[in-house]
């Protein structure tokens, strides 16, 4: 779960992480009010969406006067903000932050991930701060300071010194340091982080450290220990299709072509997809139904494809290990008789209870196209898709 | 003989009572696995499957002296599971379950790299030697003893590919699901290291995903050590980049953890690469005869 800006920054600032004052809003009318509670005469206006690059779209404006907050954040809300993260189509701004503007020093880069191969916490910092840190991590990779945290014992001391002394941070700034990536990881592992990123963070006039943009995704799997962000996704943008994907649990990605799939286990989802571009097709989607997805899963899961208008044909590729295959043959009839089909349906089943499956689907009535391996259910569904093929 | 496991392996499971645990113990019980006990905590002394559950690992260990665990519990007592086993003296942890927290799964890795035990997945299919022991969720039949090593980190697609090798008569030695998640146990860099040394296996299939850099880890390990042909087959060669598919795993940014970079690595390292996820059984029966012409 990715979080907005303005949720990140009070999470942050629980944990006594300096970030400028601000609050988010989502109607214009209360934005001269704010720059008002601010009581700066130079305010920020941020469009809060969840993607980079907002600055060079027009999603962030600086504001002088009360007037002219409100009328940046009206010129921003509703509106669609499109940066070289998003699609073209670009997100819709729904929130806006305003905060006060923060008189700036020097800008840094710091963030805290998890490092797969090391198999650990890594604090990452650079004194590149507020551009993209991956052109940073090209052209200059020595700027990129790289330090692993302990699990078990955090950030030590000599860490962020040595942090600081490559970064040229001295003095009251070093010792600030030294706190800041304290609070930093503190707030990594209370929340369950995947990434904390502040970018930039920024030394002021006043040799503080302030976070003047966060970045914070958390791990899905460790959701049910904080209920605090069940409350935090009714912000969150999903659509119709997104909400029943994150209902059942199922994972799902749309994509532009017109062969709907529906596959068991992520790899085999993956190449499914490989496997019907290699024969020309064009996958309409992404759907992996899970390892022991249950019968209502399989059922909605099949909804979803069969609500895409632009789905031409259908391949259902199920290798049964902990799913049982009968489930997914009694998903596929159940959905059917629920919602009906037009378009073909080629489906591939194989392991655990096959036999009781293809009884299933044989005593359905159902006009389905069996498959007996992956080259001929790509080969069959790219057919079909191309054909137009109907069922009677 | 396989690797890791044989038809003495003494397996307790975790979980036996759950409806996975049970349904798979089932399995693992036709299948021939010498499945000694169960835990649960709080029913110890009752039997499940016809197999007596403990309260507790050690209790299992004492008792029946089993050497495996495998692991069903829920994501929340996974962690704790991995750990209790390991404590117990249990030698090999293969955990099944799916969904724990990434932190929790960090902070067992390093509780593992002072104990013997070696983990296997989290978010696995498990670990089977054909016709010899089975621990985890994949399906017995599709199996067949031999001499082809396969190691990947898709649940599925494992099935897929060794189902293939068995229907063109090509047997496996061991064939292990490494996990899909971020951070597993065993990678498959030590995987790669235990077939080398197998006497049994005499070609290997490795099959990897999109994201991260386990491949490209592999493909240095099999440069330098691996004399056995090695087979791979990257799955979302096609995925769109930028999106997350499924697995946690599979997320690629930037040029890291690419289908191109990974299938250039391994091709540099001597690997027969598979275009076609279709084309596993194929490849490995030419590399196979390949290898006994020359």
């Amino acid at each position: 779960m990715k979080l907005y800006e303005f949720q990140a920054k009070d999470i942050l600032k629980k944990y006594g992480v300096c970030v400028p004052r601000g609050k988010a809003i989502s109607h214009s009318c209360d934005a001269s009010k704010i720059f008002q509670e601010i009581g700066s005469n130079r305010c920020v206006v941020k469009a809060q969406v969840l993607a980079g690059g907002r600055g060079k779209g027009g999603g962030i404006q600086f504001a002088t006067t009360s007037a002219e907050a409100q009328a940046s954040a009206a010129g921003m809300l509703g509106t669609h903000l499109v940066t070289r993260q998003t699609s073209q189509e670009g997100i819709e701004i729904k929130y806006v932050l305003i905060e006060e503007a923060v008189s700036i020093k020097k800008e840094l880069y710091l963030a805290i991930t998890i490092d797969r191969s090391l198999k650990t916490p890594m604090l990452i910092a650079s004194g590149e701060g507020g551009v993209e840190i991956e052109e940073v991590a090209k052209k200059s990779p020595d700027k990129i300071i790289r330090e692993p945290i302990d699990i078990f014992f955090g950030v030590h001391p000599f860490q962020t010194r040595r942090i600081a002394s490559k970064l040229g941070i001295s003095g009251i700034s070093s010792a600030r340091l030294n706190s800041l990536i304290t609070n930093l990881f503190r707030t990594f592992i209370n929340n369950d982080c995947s990434l904390l990123e502040i970018n930039p963070l920024v030394v002021t006039m006043s040799d503080e450290l302030c976070a003047l943009d966060a970045k914070m995704d958390i791990d899905d799997n460790a959701l049910y220990r904080h209920p605090e962000f069940e409350q935090m996704s009714q912000y969150q943008d999903i659509s119709p299709v997104e909400a029943l994907v994150k209902k059942y649990k199922l994972s799902y990605i749309n994509l532009d072509g017109n062969i709907g799939c529906l596959v068991n286990g992520a790899g085999l989802a993956m190449a499914t997809m490989d496997i019907i571009k290699l024969h020309g097709g064009e996958p309409a989607n992404f759907l992996d139904v899970g390892g022991d997805a249950s019968l209502e899963q399989v059922t909605q899961a099949f909804k979803i494809i069969l609500s895409d208008s632009k789905v031409k044909a259908i391949l259902i590729n199920i290798f049964g290990g902990i799913m049982k295959c009968d489930v997914i043959a009694s998903g596929i009839v159940q959905a059917i008789q629920e919602v009906g089909i037009h378009i073909p349906l080629v489906v591939r089943l194989e392991g655990t209870n096959v036999d009781i499956a293809k009884k299933i689907l044989a005593n359905s009535g159902l006009s389905i196209i069996p498959a007996n391996n992956m080259k001929e259910a790509a080969s069959l569904v790219v057919k079909a898709s191309e054909h137009g093929y109907s069922h009677k | 003989m396989g690797i890791l496991i044989n038809k003495d392996t003494r397996v307790v499971c975790q979980g036996i009572t759950g409806q996975a645990g049970s349904f798979h113990a089932e399995r693992m019980l036709e299948y021939g696995t010498k499945l000694v006990a169960g835990v649960t905590p709080g029913k110890g002394g009752t039997t499940h499957q016809g197999v007596p559950v403990f309260d507790n690992v050690l209790d299992a260990v004492t008792n029946l002296r089993a050497n495996a665990s495998v692991i069903y519990v829920p994501a929340a007592f996974a962690a704790d599971a991995i750990m209790e086993a390991t404590e117990a003296g249990i030698e090999l942890v293969v955990c099944i379950t799916e969904g724990i927290p990434t932190l929790d799964i960090i902070r067992v890795k390093k509780y593992l790299s002072t104990k013997k035990t070696r983990l296997i997945g989290p978010n696995c299919p498990g670990i089977i030697t054909p016709d010899a022991c089975k621990i985890g969720i994949m399906p017995g039949y599709i199996h067949k003893p031999g001499n082809v090593g396969v190691v990947s980190r898709s649940g599925t697609l494992t099935y897929e590919a060794v189902w293939q090798l068995t229907q063109r008569g090509i047997g496996q030695s061991t064939c292990i699901g490494i996990g899909g998640d971020p951070i597993v146990g065993t990678d498959f860099v030590d995987v790669l290291r235990l077939f080398q040394e197998d006497k049994e296996t005499k070609a290997i299939v490795l099959i990897g995903e999109i994201g991260g850099s386990a491949e490209e880890e592999a493909a240095e390990i099999i440069k330098q050590e691996i004399t056995k042909p090695v087979i791979g087959f990257i799955a979302g060669s096609t995925a769109p980049p930028g999106r997350r598919m499924g697995h946690a795993g599979a997320i690629i940014s930037g040029n890291k953890g690419t289908a191109v970079s990974k299938i250039t690595a391994l091709k540099n390292a001597g690997v027969a690469i598979v275009d076609s996820p279709a084309d596993i059984g194929e490849t490995v029966a030419k590399v196979i005869e390949q290898a006994r012409i020359s």
